[in-house]
């Protein structure tokens, strides 16, 4: 167990430093110069003075020092949780921005993945080697993996929108409401909250469903559960056992799953305007706000392999194989 | 690294709907009358395969009847469905018809660049990986696993950010290096259960340079099973494109099915109930998927006995 929990956590402090370093090299090693961009919408005539601002603003955001000091900047800023100010909302700092996004993209991701991956995985193990069930759940499953987000979002708004009028197709509250706990605003957000919520829902139900499907189907077809059939079992033990096979894999399917959470869905999020860090990701691309850009980035790596090595700690619990390092030897 | 997640092909479950098929799904060499006769009396594999080939048809030809090009206006906004334009035209005129063709042949571009370049990396550093072994293999699992990890649609952004113009094969290029661990963890995993069987030592045995032995050895015991993961990139290569379309950062200057949605959003199409602008892009785009995930399907039970309904 010591060795699994060792190797993932080497692997995660890798990920993570590879990934502040792609970070904070990809501005860098970009063709154009973010700096003259800027100062290209104040229309500077004059060499000196625009000498003088350009000094003034390669300072601010220091990039006046060696490329090695602004790497080693770069790590500090990153470790005292301090990213700097977004460009596009003024006087705001990244991590503030970052901050009042994040709970409307948890609070609408991880019940949908989360319900999704229960209900999913019931159905996916119910409809398996069960004639009828699986002529229903099977289709409509695949239609749901098939069917591309953004049209989805497409017909949901148009349907409960412009045709139904049933819900807020926009948004994550009322316009006019300012965010804080009273029931008012919490009616309001859960009224804006319930169609991308349902949207993803049914997207991710599908996969669920399907994966679990046919794992089950290899399980109940595995020499375990012949032995088992063999030793006299019912159908219902067999099965169980089966279940509990299968989950194992959708479990590290549920690890990514999780950690995309953090970077927000961003094209649900711009389909149903909601403010959550998709958003704000899509904000900062048209406002070429790279810094914002940066912070996201760094916190979308922090909340994926958080989620995955809260996944690895639920396997040491559910598979034992990884309690007694026997991992290596199973490829 | 970390066995649970290649042994186990869950994530591909997940994300590609990969039927869980790990080492114990290699099916032994058949004879291909045998494939043809399992494969021409199942009922998923037909179907699929019959309307997936009506829609690349439909690709191929349907363009050449568009009366308009996709970005050329009609001067005839918002009109209906029907005679003078088959699929009706939009806000700004644009002829249905012309740009859904055209998406139609863009998405199975987008798709197949996508797989190709996915396939293509995956088998080298699948084959590397489970091959070499040792070192190599941690190293290459690292990547692998770094990889998944980072959201690529945030990676796109930043990337294409920098870049004033983008082309169909950077599109496809990005998403198939961004989507090939899928391909790399399967190819590992079956080379690394076929390589200590006895025709791979006998083979090494007799002299044979490592990468004959991976060509003629290995690569065709698992190439039914590579086939199905590379049919089920295709499809995914396709929805990834749309989404990437959507937010409009998919290539510059080309009508896709992803950027009718995205136009449709952009003009208000719904609240005009302009329910042909919204409508038929996605659901052919659909269509085309669920299509190849039936015969997706169809074609494991035909490689897979285990998988067949008695």
């Amino acid at each position: 167990m010591r060795r699994y929990l060792t190797r993932k956590l080497i692997t995660y402090v890798l990920a993570f430093f590879i990934g502040v370093t792609v970070d904070w090299a990809l501005p860098h090693f970009m063709p154009g110069d973010p700096i003259q961009g800027m100062l290209s919408k104040y229309n500077v005539a004059n060499t000196a003075g625009y000498q003088a601002l350009y000094a003034q603003f390669e300072a601010s955001y220091g990039l006046n020092v060696s490329l090695f000091q602004q790497y080693l900047n770069f790590w500090h800023g990153v470790l005292t949780g301090d990213f700097g100010q977004s460009i596009f909302a003024q006087g705001a700092s990244v991590s503030s921005l970052v901050f009042s996004a994040m709970p409307y993209t948890v609070a609408l991701l991880v019940p949908a993945v989360l319900l999704s991956y229960a209900l999913g995985n019931r159905l996916g193990a119910a409809a398996a080697r069960r004639k009828v069930l699986d002529n229903s759940v099977l289709p409509l499953g695949y239609v749901m993996q098939a069917i591309p987000y953004p049209w989805l979002a497409l017909v949901v708004v148009y349907l409960f929108g412009p045709l139904w009028h049933l819900f807020p197709t926009s948004g994550g509250y009322d316009e006019g409401l300012v965010p804080h706990w009273d029931w008012t605003f919490i009616a309001s957000a859960l009224d804006h909250w319930f169609l991308p919520f349902l949207t993803v829902f049914l997207v991710s139900l599908g996969g669920w469903a399907i994966g679990m499907r046919n794992l089950v189907i290899y399980e109940l077809e595995n020499d375990s559960s012949r032995y088992l059939r063999a030793l006299g079992s019912s159908e219902r033990v067999v099965r169980r056992y089966a279940y509990r096979n299968a989950s194992l894999p959708q479990l590290s399917g549920l690890a990514l799953q999780l950690g995309v959470v953090i970077g927000g869905n961003i094209v649900t999020e711009v389909a149903f305007q909601y403010p959550g860090l998709g958003n704000l990701i899509f904000k900062a691309i048209g406002a070429q706000d790279y810094f914002l850009l940066q912070g996201i980035f760094i916190f979308i790596v922090i909340g994926v392999l958080l989620a995955n090595f809260i996944i690895d700690l639920v396997f040491v619990s559910v598979d034992p194989r990884t309690r007694l390092s026997m991992q290596g030897a199973m490829a | 690294m970390s066995e649970s997640i290649s042994q186990a092909p869950a994530p591909e479950a997940a994300a590609t709907g990969l039927p869980g098929g790990s080492a114990g799904a290699v099916p032994a060499p058949r004879n291909r009358n045998e494939f043809i006769h399992y494969g021409l009396r199942n009922p998923k594999l037909v179907l699929g395969l019959t309307v997936e080939a009506l829609l690349v048809l439909a690709a191929i030809i349907a363009p050449f009847f568009a009366k308009y090009a996709p970005l050329e206006t009609t001067n005839m906004a918002a009109q209906h469905p029907g005679g003078a334009f088959w699929l009706g035209t939009d806000l700004n005129g644009y002829d249905m018809y012309a740009q859904l063709t055209n998406g139609l042949r863009e998405s199975y571009l987008i798709g197949a660049l996508g797989a190709a370049f996915a396939t293509v990396v995956g088998l080298v550093v699948g084959f590397l990986a489970g091959w070499r072994g040792g070192w190599l293999d941690e190293i290459l699992q690292l990547i692998t696993n770094v990889l998944v990890m980072i959201p690529s649609l945030v990676l796109l952004i930043v990337i294409g950010s920098y870049l004033s113009s983008r082309s169909i094969l950077f599109e496809g290029a990005f998403i198939g290096l961004t989507t090939w661990p899928w391909v790399a963890r399967a190819v590992r995993a079956q080379t690394f259960s076929l390589r200590s069987r006895e025709y791979v030592d006998l083979a090494r045995l007799s002299g044979k340079r490592p990468v004959s032995i991976i060509v003629k050895e290995i690569a065709p015991n698992m190439a039914s099973y590579l086939f199905l993961v590379v049919i089920l990139l295709f499809g995914s290569s396709m929805l990834i494109a749309a989404s990437y379309d959507f937010l409009g950062l998919g290539p510059s200057q080309t009508v896709s099915l992803g950027y009718m949605m995205n136009q449709a959003a952009n003009n208000s199409a719904l609240f005009y109930h302009m329910w042909w602008v919204v409508i038929p892009p996605g659901a052919v785009l659909t269509l085309m998927v669920v299509a190849l995930l039936i015969a997706n399907v169809g074609l494991d039970e035909v490689f897979n006995p285990k998988l067949r309904e008695s």
